[in-house]
């Protein structure tokens, strides 16, 4: 179960970190770009629970930092994702059925709470581009792009996690 | 609400590793352990990058087409089958014919200056959360390229290259608040530092506080040592507005770059530097002075007139059977002669 577990995550963080990159990124949207990478790791948590999620987080954050266009120091989006997986982790419910709105309150939370959040870990090691750019319409785009974004994403794979893990929470909880 | 001692173990023993990888990277700088794993990372998703944009192209004609579109909304609603393939057909020529504007453009330039690029595609885009901008470029290593090398288009500086992996290089855009390119004003030859400011304007540091500086001056690269990580004489930006600080001792004006960021996709990486500085003689035409700057400042440079000047070098070698032509050739070494030399 386990595995199986580990290798869905990790083929939809890579497929959504490439598209993200190469597709989403180029449509040229004004503002932000929506945050593919995001919507994964906030489905995946909250199928999977806080420790998944926050490990899940951690290592798509990872691949965000490392992957070519990146430039920054690597551990920013580690550390920013890995705080998202794990609190959007504590929403994660038993039941499979659920109303449509909580992941996309979540998401919404969390693209604004991301942002922020890369943000000030930047300007704690230093880096002073926000003050440069600022940061109202970028934290108001990504919030309205990854609220529209998420409902053709975040039940689907939220659905498919759980097939291929049926007992996502007991394991999560557990081990 | 779920949460176990176990999870916050876990969570604060990641965000732990996390910031302790945000100081190695920070204080390793360029020889940083992280280096090796970015660089086997960008062996992994450069070629995925690539590949997944070379097969999203004919989608994003199809939005470009749609973006196009819309500007004369209302006006075409109904579409018929076979009229919008048409149409769809048409825009991939337009999309080709641009690519190879943009590439004669490039090369144009580059034969001005007289460097030798690489030209290149852009495959990927860094996120504008991610507060630095970057983008991957299907050029690597195999092709020759190696960090700290101008990437330009055929409108001007485009950034310099930070990173390489075998197939894809990584770009730091001249927008990106961390970057920041010597200056010199065309003309005048006074020395700025030009530095980006995200989606505003740049900001060009001028070290003579006394400088004499108005509105549609034109910018080239100063060049740095080696020609890396700038070959000299790369047109950058002009200046769009010039405001008074009085007390401090540098002088800053706002420059608006020639190159369009939001729709970067053809661009050349410089492989080789030029023998000599080029100065300014690649610069878009100057506008003329008469007339209020704003509105050729928008037009030249996406379309240089068809009397951009030839090469130095061209120029010198050519004999004098052209010489009622090399008139209107001549090079604006004043940066504001205007081109009145027809009669």
């Amino acid at each position: 179960m386990r595995i199986s577990r580990v290798f869905y995550a990790a083929l939809l963080i890579v497929v959504a970190l490439v598209v993200q990159v190469s597709v989403l990124a180029r449509l040229g949207l004004p503002g932000a770009v929506p945050d593919l990478l995001l919507l994964v790791v906030v489905a995946l948590a909250l199928t999977y629970g806080p420790t998944s999620g926050c490990v899940i987080g951690f290592a798509a954050g990872l691949c965000a930092d490392l992957a070519p266009p990146a430039d920054h120091a690597a551990g920013r989006y580690a550390f920013v994702l890995c705080l998202t997986g794990y609190v959007a982790g504590m929403f994660a419910s038993r039941s499979p059925r659920r109303s449509v709105l909580t992941p996309i309150a979540v998401v919404a939370v969390a693209a604004a709470g991301t942002t922020v959040l890369y943000a000030a870990v930047g300007a704690l090691v230093g880096d002073g581009a926000v003050r440069e750019v600022g940061l109202t319409k970028l934290l108001l785009t990504a919030v309205l792009y990854d609220a529209i974004l998420a409902p053709f994403v975040v039940p689907w794979v939220m659905a498919l996690a759980r097939k291929v893990d049926p007992k996502p929470l007991l394991s999560g909880l557990s081990r | 609400m779920r949460d176990s001692r176990h999870g916050r173990l876990v969570l604060v023993l990641l965000l732990a590793i996390s910031f302790a990888l945000i100081t190695v990277d920070i204080r390793g700088g360029r020889n940083s352990p992280i280096a090796n794993v970015r660089d086997w990372a960008s062996a992994v998703f450069g070629p995925a990058e690539r590949g997944v944009s070379a097969a999203v192209d004919p989608v994003g004609r199809a939005v470009n087409a749609v973006k196009d579109a819309g500007s004369h909304e209302g006006e075409k609603k109904r579409l018929q089958d076979e009229n919008a393939k048409l149409r769809q057909q048409v825009d991939n020529i337009e999309f080709d014919r641009n690519r190879a504007a943009e590439l004669d453009k490039l090369l144009k330039v580059s034969a001005a200056g007289q460097y030798r690029i690489k030209p290149a595609r852009v495959v990927a885009i860094g996120p504008a959360q991610g507060f630095s901008w970057t983008v991957t470029i299907d050029a690597g290593a195999g092709d020759g390229i190696k960090p700290d090398m101008t990437v330009i288009n055929g409108d001007g500086l485009v950034g310099r290259v930070t990173q390489v992996g075998p197939m894809t290089s990584t770009v730091l855009l001249a927008t990106d608040p961390g970057f920041s390119v010597g200056s010199r004003l065309a003309g005048s030859m006074e020395i700025g530092i030009a530095s980006g400011r995200g989606s505003k304007p740049m900001n060009l540091k001028l070290l003579n506080g006394q400088a004499q500086v108005k509105k549609g001056d034109r910018l080239v690269t100063f060049g740095s040592q080696g020609g890396k990580p700038f070959v000299p004489g790369v047109p950058v930006g002009e200046v769009a507005e010039v405001r008074n600080t009085p007390g401090e001792l540098t002088r800053s004006v706002q420059v608006k770059s020639y190159v369009r960021f939001s729709s970067l996709d053809t661009v050349g990486v410089v492989i080789e530097p030029p023998r000599t500085d080029p100065r300014d003689s690649i610069l878009p035409p100057a506008p003329t002075p008469e007339t209020p700057a704003p509105p050729p400042a928008q037009q030249a440079p996406p379309a240089p007139p068809a009397s951009t000047e030839p090469p130095r070098g061209a120029s010198a070698a050519k004999p004098a059977t052209a010489g009622n032509r090399s008139t209107n050739a001549k090079p604006p070494a004043g940066g504001t002669t205007p081109p009145t030399g027809r009669d």
